[in-house]
């Protein structure tokens, strides 16, 4: 074996790459083709299901209603112009901006937590903080629905239980903003626990060693070895949460559908609204394609985040 | 140990009254605290909808005792939902649209990535790119065009319509994630399978797919999930009971009537979320490294 492996090594790239044409040439584009063969079905999905449908949509965002006439941009001027919408701009960014914060927030320090115990007993614990993260979250937001419920809230309950008055869950405007950020935090704080415990574990302990030893506070420990060694990692997953994020549909669907006044849409839930509800297509495309500058500038980030990462590994 | 404890009283007396050893212990106690803390607050709703479905209807709206026990403990909830059809329906359309899904995507993006982490071609690296980005394309984006899409192919209610949207969720991360797999085994094994006259295909099946099962377990449980509990594309295009899957069947189809029966919700939800949970809890570690492979794995 080992014999084989030193004795193909340096002759193998060597066919590959300086291949005179002619027979090999042949098997070079024979191999391409394969290759691409296989890629098929993949360049399928994308450019049938992903990229016409992004361009469709663009498309369809131009016509009227009856998608009779071209209306050039004045589907997004009109939605500009209204106010409902400027409230769903406003509850989008301060739905995904507050719950992406608080989710890295503990995600992070749960990280910590994680990382301090003995790794016998992370097993379990791990186990049972990532369960938020594996239910189907249509699922677990119905069973949020039933403790948010206006006469049976169990959450009320306990707060009558102490003397405290009940509170509106999802009848009133901050308090649903609240409820759905919470609901939202609650299922995507595990993913960033997760990702970043296996960030820490990945930074060198003869790190914090040498940091000791020169008296570093575990505050400064935070801030010069820890945060540095993780801030890819970190930045790659706030901007990744916040595309997903940004983007979510099932829990302001299914807690509020939007309520009470439209106060709680996003630009998903309101897009759903507009166009299959209301049938307005051109309308619901121009609202949903309001996301995509957002997401362009994010998915930007991300990817030269990955890439620095890649090249970080490899060298 | 006995160098802090000589150095510690004479260096800083007043600063650290503590030692190390007593400092790493409390931290331990507050590790403990703080993540018992979440575990009970993430642990809640799950704990509740079971404790509601397990409650009969007349229990739930009583409003008297404690509503996060059950006084009368029942199993009807669960036994009505097994027994009626429409909830049948639903588990088996989830069933059937699962599993085709998860065979196509694997098939899909386990060619897909063999070929771009090991043959290339032109174009190659470009689409190693945009396979990441149609990962970060969500589903919000493109159920609108979709609509019309679906229409157009005459697909509008048809649960088989699901077959051909959820690949575009689970086929980019799968394929991305099957790259850096692929990519990380050494050079050396195909060389060697290559010199014994192995075609592609053989170096696929023989080599590359044993050696990266890992990657193809955890690829293949998130293609599950995913397909699983996905919830917009069916809520917007599957409108009659007899096409609808689990999630918009119990949202839809248990609501739909004036009174709210929560038990049977919570029991429904309960049943719909117990695949994924129960695979979970066997394939922990796949399911983590799947998580993880997206970020950490280029």
């Amino acid at each position: 074996m080992a014999d084989g492996s030193i004795a193909a090594a340096p002759s193998m790239p060597g066919v590959a790459s300086y291949a005179p044409p002619g027979g090999l040439h042949r098997l070079m584009r024979r191999r391409s083709t394969i290759a691409f063969l296989m890629a098929l079905p993949l360049i399928a999905i994308i450019v049938l299901l992903v990229v016409y449908p992004t361009l469709y949509a663009i498309y369809l965002s131009m016509l009227n209603k009856r998608m009779t006439k071209f209306v050039g941009l004045g589907n997004f001027v009109f939605l500009l112009g209204r106010p409902t919408f400027q409230a769903v701009i406003f509850q989008s960014v301060l739905f995904a901006v507050s719950a992406v914060v608080l989710k890295a927030g503990i995600g992070f320090a749960l990280a910590h937590f994680m990382h301090n115990i003995p790794s016998r007993r992370q097993r379990i614990l791990r186990g049972l903080l990532l369960i938020p993260w594996v239910v189907p979250l249509a699922m677990s937001t119905l069973g949020w629905w039933w403790l948010f419920d206006p006469s049976y809230s169990a959450f009320n309950w306990v707060l009558n239980a102490f003397g405290a008055p009940s509170v509106p869950w999802l009848g009133q405007t901050w308090w649903a903003r609240f409820s759905v950020i919470l609901v939202n935090v609650w299922y995507g704080a595990p993913f960033f626990m997760i990702m970043y415990l296996a960030a820490l574990k990945s930074v060198p302990e003869q790190l914090y060693e040498a940091a000791a030893i020169d008296g570093a506070s575990a505050i400064q420990k935070l801030f010069f070895i820890t945060l540095p060694m993780m801030r890819n990692i970190i930045s790659i997953t706030v901007l990744f949460s916040l595309i997903v994020t940004f983007a979510n549909f099932d829990i302001v669907r299914i807690l509020t559908n939007g309520g009470p006044q439209d106060s709680t849409h996003l630009f998903s839930t309101y897009a759903f609204q507009v166009g299959i509800q209301s049938g307005d297509i051109p309308l619901g495309a121009s609202v949903s394609l309001f996301m995509l500058p957002i997401l362009a500038v994010f998915a930007f980030f991300i990817l030269r985040g990955v890439n620095r990462r890649t090249k970080e590994q490899m060298g | 140990m006995s160098v802090t404890t000589a150095t510690a009283p004479l260096a800083a007396p007043v600063r650290r009254p503590r030692s190390l050893r007593a400092e790493r212990r409390w931290a331990l106690y507050g590790s403990y605290v703080a993540l018992g803390f979440f575990v009970i607050f993430f642990l809640i709703p799950p704990f509740h909808m079971f404790m509601t479905s397990l409650k009969t209807s007349a229990e739930i709206s009583s409003e008297s005792g404690n509503p996060w026990l059950v006084a009368h403990p029942t199993l009807s909830n669960y036994i009505e939902l097994i027994l009626a059809p429409n909830f049948q329906t639903f588990f088996w359309n989830s069933t059937k649209i699962t599993v085709c899904v998860v065979v196509i995507t694997m098939v899909i993006s386990v060619l897909a990535a063999f070929s771009l982490a090991r043959m290339k071609f032109w174009g190659s690296q470009t689409l190693a790119t945009g396979v990441f980005l149609t990962y970060l394309v969500p589903e919000s984006l493109l159920f609108i065009p979709m609509f019309q899409i679906i229409g157009a192919l005459g697909l509008t209610n048809n649960a088989w319509a699901m077959v051909l949207l959820y690949p575009t969720l689970s086929v980019p991360f799968c394929t991305w994630i099957m790259i850096g797999y692929f990519a990380s085994i050494p050079k050396e094994l195909d060389e060697a399978a290559l010199i014994d006259g192995a075609s592609w295909f053989q170096m696929l099946t023989q080599i590359f797919i044993p050696v990266a099962m890992p990657g193809i377990i955890a690829a293949t449980i998130f293609a599950f999930t995913v397909s699983w509990g996905t919830f917009l594309y069916p809520m917007a295009y599957l409108f009659s009971s007899n096409q609808m899957v689990l999630t918009v069947g119990i949202v839809s189809d248990l609501i739909r009537a004036d009174v709210f029966q929560w038990g049977k919700i919570m029991a429904g939800s309960l049943m719909a979320a117990a695949p994924p949970v129960i695979i979970y809890a066997f394939l922990m570690d796949y399911y983590i490294a799947g998580l993880t492979a997206g970020a950490t794995k280029g």
